[in-house]
């Protein structure tokens, strides 16, 4: 390229305006690319809300439920397993369920809308295993004070019954309750808030 | 006959000058240390690795079916029914290890030998790079076969960017085009595994060795061979051409190699749940996690560190950071000499127990402390709290490695050893 007589000035003008031009046309031809990578119509329609009857969960029971993929708790609390919440706070590490890992309607000590019915995304806040549920109220190898709940068998996080996450361990925040709602008595529809609380 | 070949080389030369001089450059003029010991096999044998990927991954992919719902059937079919499929799979998962392990050697050589210093600096990064989209290129093809790890193991790994602030969950969605790992992530994988970080790869490596073709290789003495030149010839004079002197010398270590490769593939495939995992030998379940979320063992010393913090955000940054200040060695290490041959004391130990800390903390992300721990304290050990405290030891001793090596080096605690004028041994 000959270099004399140039006007330099010009010609970095003319540099820049064609790369900032081509860059932001650039910009415009990667988005539908980027944007491929988003959930399609159908993995975002193989998320819609999910039915579930709870007629025949006995006392203590725990059922799974698959919902976008991730499995769904619903347990029929007892008596028993809710009268050890209260005790617990000092252990834990959000007793009050501050962090937003929860509808506004089950920010409360039983992280649900009836106390006895509880509905939770049953994945570990630290990497997202699935916790076993260890109901039982006596002492266990990795918490010889356990009084029942969740423990998650990749890092050892430990959550109580109402999946609250105890102080020490790896996982960061409650387990994540779903939007949902009763239907009648008998069914739960998860996905969706209830009517009234939206 | 020989006309025929002269002839149709003179055809070529005469429409392409180019190449013959590209050729020389690379192969018959380029002076490599006479020197090297059994440490500058790595280089070449991760190169075979690659070769065998490509080619062994290429006839997977003729057999193999993306999708959720057939990848793991496939992976039986090319198993089962594919002739020789089981070889050509075996082969390809096993060079995965055998990369690794070439790969980990080849990295510490260059730590022993002062070879990332300046002026290879270069080098070492685009080296850092092949090592970051070989971990990639890892990973993702360890999802493929679709197993109950390769599901657990891409939805943790995934999670790690949901700790990034603000946008984490979407660039979660984002990554996975679900709201799990699922057939669309299984799909982009496959893209990715098999035709863009190959791509990746391959031009990395180009770069890797044009970049250390333009400096030279270093040598165990540490020694600049181009700084004593025959005066006549202006050859190095401690060097010799790499074609036919190391094309011919690496035949052996490839041989050798390639044997214990052989023994691995026929005998021990899985070796015992380390190159392949068990839980991988069962389809992808989302409701069942299996009982220990472990990756395969490459990826175990960055897990341990991981795994050991009990701060997600932390645990990660602490992850990453591991992987970042390996690129800034060049900068951290300030000692003028380059060969551990002739550094001070200091500088051995810490690097021998900086690869102990590398193998302890691979062994805390494998499982395996928490199996030594009611050995060695009792079955009543709290196994919990001191794999937690052995780990945060592991954790400072790898950061103290960067941190003590600077102070070292910098401010000129180290006493080293005069450095030889010329190489020493080599018996080519």
């Amino acid at each position: 390229m000959a270099n004399e007589g140039v006007n330099q000035g010009r010609r970095r003008f003319l540099t820049g305006t064609t790369a900032v031009v081509g860059g932001i046309g650039a910009a415009f031809a990667a988005t539908p690319f980027i944007k491929s990578w988003q959930p399609s119509e159908r993995a975002k329609n193989a998320g819609a809300p999910v039915l579930q009857d709870i007629s025949k969960i006995e006392p203590g029971q725990k059922i799974s439920v698959l919902w976008r993929g991730s499995p769904v708790w619903i347990v029929n609390r007892t008596k028993a397993m809710l009268d050890t919440l209260p005790g617990l706070d000092g252990r834990l590490r959000d007793p009050k369920s501050q962090v937003d890992q929860q509808p506004k309607y089950a920010q409360n000590e039983t992280r649900s809308i009836k106390p006895e019915w509880l509905v939770m995304i049953g994945i570990c806040t630290h990497l997202g295993c699935s916790p076993e549920y260890i109901p039982e109220i006596k002492p266990e190898p990795f918490d010889p004070e356990w009084k029942g709940g969740f423990f998650c068998p990749c890092h050892k996080s430990r959550y109580d019954i109402s999946g609250r996450v105890f102080q020490g361990v790896p996982a960061p925040a409650n387990m994540v309750v779903p939007p949902y709602k009763f239907v009648d008595d008998n069914h739960i529809l998860i996905g969706v808030n209830p009517e009234d609380k939206a | 006959m020989a006309n025929v070949f002269t002839s149709i080389g003179n055809w070529v030369n005469e429409r392409a000058p180019g190449m013959m001089p590209v050729y020389r450059k690379h192969m018959t003029e380029y002076y490599a240390p006479k020197n090297f010991n059994f440490w500058y096999y790595f280089g070449v044998l991760a190169m075979v690795v690659l070769v065998n990927q490509i080619l062994t991954g290429i006839f997977l992919t003729m057999f193999y079916k993306p999708g959720a719902a057939t990848a793991f059937d496939s992976v039986e079919y090319i198993m089962r029914d594919v002739d020789w499929g089981w070889l050509i799979r075996y082969m390809h998962s096993t060079g995965a290890s055998m990369f690794f392990i070439v790969v980990y050697l080849h990295m510490f050589r260059g730590l022993m030998y002062g070879s990332y210093k300046k002026p290879r600096e270069l080098v070492w990064l685009l080296g850092m790079f092949i090592f970051l989209a070989l971990m990639a290129e890892a990973f993702m093809g360890y999802v493929l076969p679709w197993g109950n790890m390769s599901f657990w193991g891409a939805k943790v790994i995934i999670s790690l960017f949901g700790a990034v602030p603000l946008i984490g969950d979407t660039l979660v969605q984002w990554i996975m085009g679900d709201y799990n790992p699922a057939d669309a992530t299984l799909n982009r994988f496959f893209a990715l595994h098999v035709i863009a970080l190959p791509l990746v790869l391959l031009l990395l490596v180009v770069l890797h060795i044009f970049a250390l073709h333009e400096v030279g290789s270093n040598n165990p003495d540490g020694v600049e061979i181009k700084k004593k030149k025959d005066p006549a010839t202006g050859k190095p004079l401690d060097g010799i051409p790499f074609h036919p002197y190391y094309t011919v010398h690496d035949i052996v270590g490839v041989g050798f190699f390639l044997t214990i490769c052989a023994f691995i593939i026929f005998y021990q495939p899985t070796v015992g749940g380390w190159f392949l995992e068990n839980d991988n030998f069962i389809p992808a379940n989302p409701l069942v996690t299996p009982p220990e979320i472990k990756p395969v063992w490459y990826f175990t010393p960055f897990y341990g560190i991981l795994r050991v913090i009990p701060d997600k955000g932390l645990g990660i940054s602490a992850m990453f950071a591991s992987i970042v200040l390996l690129f800034l060695l060049p900068w951290v290490d300030r000692g003028a000499v380059k060969s551990i041959r002739y550094r001070g004391l200091g500088y051995k130990v810490a690097l021998g127990i900086f690869a102990l800390t590398f193998l302890l903390l691979g062994s805390i992300g494998a499982g395996l402390t928490a199996e030594w721990i009611p050995k060695i304290f009792g079955a009543s050990a709290d196994v919990t709290s001191i794999e937690m405290h052995f780990g945060w030891l592991l954790v400072l001793m790898y950061f103290g490695y960067f941190i003590f090596l600077f102070g070292y080096t910098a401010f000129g605690y180290e006493k080293t050893k005069p450095v030889p004028e010329r190489v020493t041994g080599g018996g080519h």
